[in-house]
């Protein structure tokens, strides 16, 4: 076990080097001087000069590398240009918004699919099974913005149930907060559902024609045990993989949602950051997000192992 | 033909990909209206005879806008699939061939690509290149690049394995010759079906970064850039942020459907799985 945590966590440092030397590269050559847009068009060129060398923007390109990733390592993190404050703090306050979303999300999707897929399993080809694999083809064809969009007509004009975006804080208002998180989460968890609960029905089928379910039913173990004790569990594996991809995706990839929502979330702020230039926070979120999933995966490799001994012996 | 057409997927995914198809067709001869002309005396009206789907801010009809999205959409489903197929099935192909080094070199850059967030990199591509639709198309192409290769080079790597490539070696055919005349033509089964349902992520895809502006550009019609000029106006004119996503949801549904059709029929191995 020790071997194997020791080879992922070698696998995860590099991942994420490559990571950072490319989301380096890619900003390197970004069009649009950052120095230029925050003196704006009248700057001299002195004045640009000065705020360039200030920023580190004459430095080569290793150089500017490598002081990048001394900062993050030291823990004196970087400074956005446009905030004026540590990128930490700002992934920290906007993480409030965009991990409880993500978290929300795949609550959703699970709640949703889990009994599905089980259902759609049991009764295979039968009117319940293709109803539901009816939904799951809608809900794989609808973007999820545009969910979204016809949740907030629905919800927020028609019905004047929930606001239609926007998000008061978790200080100051706590359960405005959460409900400002219910549309969009259950947008994008509805989507997530559909795959995930394609995925547990061929799964649960899979696991059903195993020798040891048959035994199972041969002991004369009730159907809902043999469901939810025996085969539940080993079907569960390559949902879990999905969903921890998911939850990394979603980390960083709420983006448009949260454009959809007006929610201050991390996606908000890193696309706003690319018009800005605002360099230093578009780097430290890019690697951020990009850990974030390296990390999940990771954390997912290792509950296979928790769940099936088997691969623990692998 | 009767194989494919008594699948249900296939049938319902034909129909209505082909609904699509044809409305594109159409519309590069006939739209109802100029899909980029505005009309400031017909601006939000609802869906009535004259404009069936109803008009936008600008008065341009939206029913001529969806029929030119459409165009839109094929475009961006073909070329983007086109480059992960031409450049994932190089490298697949290279990859099951050779092995070893090359093999661990082009599996753990497929591996470093899917690591990276996809929408957060396409935005990053579009804006360094610049918000278009052909620059949106090469951030979506990109991310196809390791879903093919992988692909490719998993059932190259079966094929190598059969006794007709021994055959084929052991009368002296160069290995190149064998790779094209008869590793590729073996491999196009599942390529085409992979092939069609990236056509169908492609328009998600597209919409997502046409929505966020970073896509196709105004005045041209693109069905996600629609849903982004319609929320402002959704209170009053509902029905500018339903048709352009219920055209979405069609042709994704559409492709979608296609793709599991051509699995169902193609690969009879998977039928028994699922």
């Amino acid at each position: 076990m020790t071997r194997y945590l020791i080879k992922k966590l070698l696998t995860l440092i590099i991942l994420l080097f490559l990571v950072s030397i490319t989301v380096f590269a890619v900003l390197f050559v970004l069009p649009g001087d950052p120095a230029q847009i925050i003196l704006g068009i009248n700057a001299t060129p002195e004045t640009l000069a000065n705020l360039r060398a200030e920023l580190g923007l004459d430095q080569r390109f290793l150089t500017q590398y490598a002081d990048w990733i001394a900062k993050l390592v030291s823990g004196r993190g970087n400074r956005s240009i446009n905030y004026d404050m540590p990128v930490y703090d700002l992934i920290l306050s906007r993480l409030t918004v965009t991990g409880p979303l993500a978290l929300l999300a795949m609550v959703f999707a699970v709640v949703i699919s889990l009994p599905l897929g089980i259902f759609a399993a049991r009764h295979q080809n039968r009117p319940g099974d293709v109803t539901v694999m009816f939904f799951t083809q809608l809900g794989l064809a609808t973007p999820e913005f545009w969910l979204g969009i016809l949740l907030i007509l629905l919800m927020s004009v028609h019905w004047g149930l929930f606001a239609a975006g926007g998000f008061p804080g978790w200080s100051t208002a706590f359960w405005g907060s959460l409900k400002a998180l219910l549309l969009p989460a259950f947008a994008l968890g509805v989507i997530r559902a559909s795959i995930l609960t394609r995925l547990t029905r061929s799964s649960m089928l899979e696991v059903l024609r195993e020798d040891y379910v048959r035994t199972a039913r041969a002991k004369g173990l009730k159907e809902r045990t043999v469901i939810y004790v025996h085969a539940l569990k080993n079907a569960l594996i390559p949902v879990l993989t999905i969903l921890g991809l998911q939850l990394g995706q979603l980390l960083a990839g709420a983006i448009i949602i949260e454009n959809v929502y007006y929610l201050p979330g991390l996606g908000r702020l890193v696309f706003q950051a690319i018009g800005q230039r605002d360099l230093p926070v578009v780097r430290d979120i890019v690697l951020f997000m990009a850990a974030a999933v390296v990390l999940v995966n990771f954390v997912v490799d290792l509950s296979y192992a928790a769940i099936d001994p088997r691969i623990r012996m692998q | 033909m009767k194989r494919f057409f008594g699948n249900l997927n296939f049938s319902v995914g034909f129909a209505l990909s082909l609904v699509v198809v044809l409305m594109a067709a159409v519309s590069l001869a006939w739209t109802p209206y100029d899909a980029n002309k505005m009309h400031a005396r017909d601006r939000l009206q609802g869906p009535s005879l004259s404009h069936p789907l109803g008009t936008d801010q600008y008065g341009r009809d939206i029913l001529s806008r969806v029929m030119a999205g459409a165009v839109n959409s094929i475009i961006v489903g073909l070329v983007t699939v086109a480059i992960g197929l031409s450049i994932g099935i190089f490298l697949g192909l290279a990859s099951a061939y050779h092995g070893q080094w090359v093999d661990e070199a082009i599996m753990r850059l497929s591996d470093f690509l899917f690591g990276f967030p996809a929408v957060l990199t396409a935005i990053l591509i579009t804006s360094i290149l610049g918000p278009s639709m052909v620059n949106a198309m090469l951030a979506i192409g990109i991310f196809y690049i390791p879903v093919f290769a992988r692909l490719t080079r998993a059932v190259a790597m079966t094929v190598w394995q059969q006794e007709y490539i021994a055959a084929a070696r052991a009368s002296g055919i160069r290995e190149w010759s064998i790779t094209w005349r008869h590793v590729l033509p073996n491999i196009l089964s599942p390529l085409l079906i992979q092939g069609t349902i990236q056509f169908a992520v492609a328009i998600l895809a597209e919409a997502g970064l046409s929505y966020l502006g970073l896509g196709t550009q105004p005045p041209y019609a693109s069905w996600g850039r629609m849903l982004n000029e319609a929320q402002t106006f959704m209170a009053t004119s509902p029905w500018m942020a339903i048709f352009p996503g219920v055209a979405i949801a069609w042709a994704v549904l559409g492709f979608n459907l296609l793709g599991d059709g051509l699995r169902d029929t193609l690969d009879p191995r998977m039928v028994r799985a699922r």
